[in-house]
């Protein structure tokens, strides 16, 4: 959380939205890969990620969102057809 | 004076609630807080009060209402006891954290295993650490009374702390007593409208309680501890104005009783003060200077008016509720602490007692002010060793 230098207001109280600044995806050790001729489009990833890091494209693909995806590798799991891999990061 | 009404200290309660104009009510039922949300409830269904009161199904979730409730600006009000206390304590942390002033009756009862529905203060103790001013009454009317200056104390600017109000289960909340119910005028004249700095709205979105690193987060529970000891004036002027409202006077932070010139005073907390009150008299008669000094106030701790009352005193007795698994006594140990390093600490005995709804016989109080200072360091009056498994004596 970034505050900035400025004084934390009474109870903790930050204007909505202000996470975004916090880019978890460095949190990642693994990142999910997807494989968009495998995806049969059930949308189970994008229901199932707990951080709504899955985002639909106006094709109807589904894609991560890898600035804020942590790699807990829920999608993998729930992926139907395979189309998701988990791959290490390698820096 | 207004006309006294014989009632329940539960109901008693909920008219004192009532006139407090809150906006949302939410609360479980359990024994023996049972009767004041059952009583807010027929207010509220009846149409003789404006509030909503949200249903849930565990005091968790009235927990997590209440701070919702309050986060809206709405004044907020729950109650429970024991279990349902526990089961709270999640929340209670960060209804104190996000500086909501929520008002809670805690029905004292003593805690399970083993089960008991029987009064005790284990439960209000348990959660002395979560931020929430703890007021503990002696009487029905005390506790009518405490609920406006509770929503006073803390939703004053200054303070934002939530306000636990504490009543013996039973001793209190099912006994009938002539009570003067609350006037509304006098209430709105004493108790002003919650108007918090920052409002949980969808036209101008906050989050409340966020994320903390360790870079923010000690100055964030810093000004949490700074909030409630700086409560302290707060709760002494909300008494002062309401006795000058009402003529009744309970004491602010603690309350004395013939303990000026007394050679044992005796410390105590909740109903048993209303009993011990009459025992004092008693003793004065039998030519003992038996006094007493009465914790209203447990949290923020009144340090300065307890080394007031008891410094120099001959002999101390501290009677109480509550127990530190694996250290002992609570209340006795913290009123030790205030006397370190200074030379007018009192010879003090500590005594655990009531537990669960054991009494407190005068015979047995006569008799440890009778043998003078000795060493009770948390002992367990009125215990009965024959009752303990192996322990035969």
């Amino acid at each position: 959380m970034s505050h900035d230098g400025k004084p934390i207001r009474t109870g903790a109280v930050v204007d909505a939205g202000t996470a975004a600044a916090n880019k978890t995806g460095s949190w990642r050790s693994k990142r999910p890969v997807f494989d968009n001729d495998k995806c049969i489009a059930c949308g189970l990833c994008e229901t199932y990620c707990p951080d709504g890091c899955v985002a639909i494209g106006e094709d109807g693909s589904f894609h991560p969102d890898y600035e804020y995806c942590k790699g807990c590798g829920i999608c993998e799991t729930v992926c139907r057809s395979d189309a998701i891999v988990m791959e290490e990061e390698r820096k | 004076m207004s006309e006294l009404t014989m009632m329940e200290g539960s109901l008693a309660v909920a008219l004192s609630v009532g006139v407090c104009r809150p906006n949302v009510i939410s609360a479980y039922p359990i024994t023996p807080q049972t009767h004041i949300v059952e009583d807010l409830a027929k207010l509220v269904a009846e149409g003789d009060l404006a509030a909503e009161f949200i249903n849930v199904e565990s005091e968790h979730s009235a927990a997590s209402v209440v701070l919702g409730a309050s986060a809206t600006g709405a004044r907020s009000y729950t109650a429970t006891t024991s279990q349902g206390l526990l089961l709270m304590t999640e929340v209670l942390y960060n209804i104190a954290g996000m500086r909501m002033p929520v008002v809670l009756t805690c029905a004292n009862r003593a805690v399970s295993a083993p089960l008991s529905i029987w009064n005790d203060h284990q439960d209000s103790f348990s959660v002395r650490d979560s931020g929430w001013i703890q007021l503990y009454a002696e009487d029905n009317q005390e506790v009518s009374d405490m609920h406006p200056q509770a929503f006073r104390i803390g939703e004053d600017p200054d303070v934002l702390m939530p306000v636990m109000v504490c009543m013996d289960g039973f001793l209190l909340t099912h006994t009938y007593e002539p009570i003067e119910v609350l006037d509304q005028d006098m209430v709105d004249s004493y108790l002003p409208r919650f108007e918090p700095e920052y409002r949980l709205s969808t036209a101008d979105p906050k989050s409340f309680g966020c994320f903390l690193d360790p870079v923010w987060y000690m100055e964030g529970r810093y000004a949490i501890e700074a909030a409630i000891e700086g409560a302290r004036e707060k709760v002494r002027q909300a008494a002062k104005d309401f006795t000058a409202l009402t003529g009744r006077d309970y004491g602010c932070l603690i309350d004395e009783y013939r303990s000026e010139d007394a050679e044992t005073i005796l410390v105590a907390m909740g109903s048993l003060v209303s009993e011990l009150r009459d025992f004092v008299d008693s003793e004065r008669e039998a030519g003992r200077k038996v006094g007493l000094v009465k914790i209203r106030c447990f949290r923020p701790f009144p340090k300065e008016e307890l080394l007031n009352a008891l410094g120099g005193a001959r002999h101390v007795i501290v009677l109480e509720k509550a127990v530190s698994l694996g250290y002992g006594s609570i209340l006795g140990p913290e009123i030790k602490a205030l006397f370190y390093g200074r030379s007018d600490v009192p010879a003090m005995d500590v005594y655990t007692a009531g537990m669960g709804g054991r009494e407190i016989l005068p015979e047995t109080l006569s008799a440890i002010i009778g043998a003078g200072p000795g060493d009770a360091d948390g002992h367990w009056l009125g215990l009965k060793p024959e009752l303990l498994e192996g322990r035969s004596s």
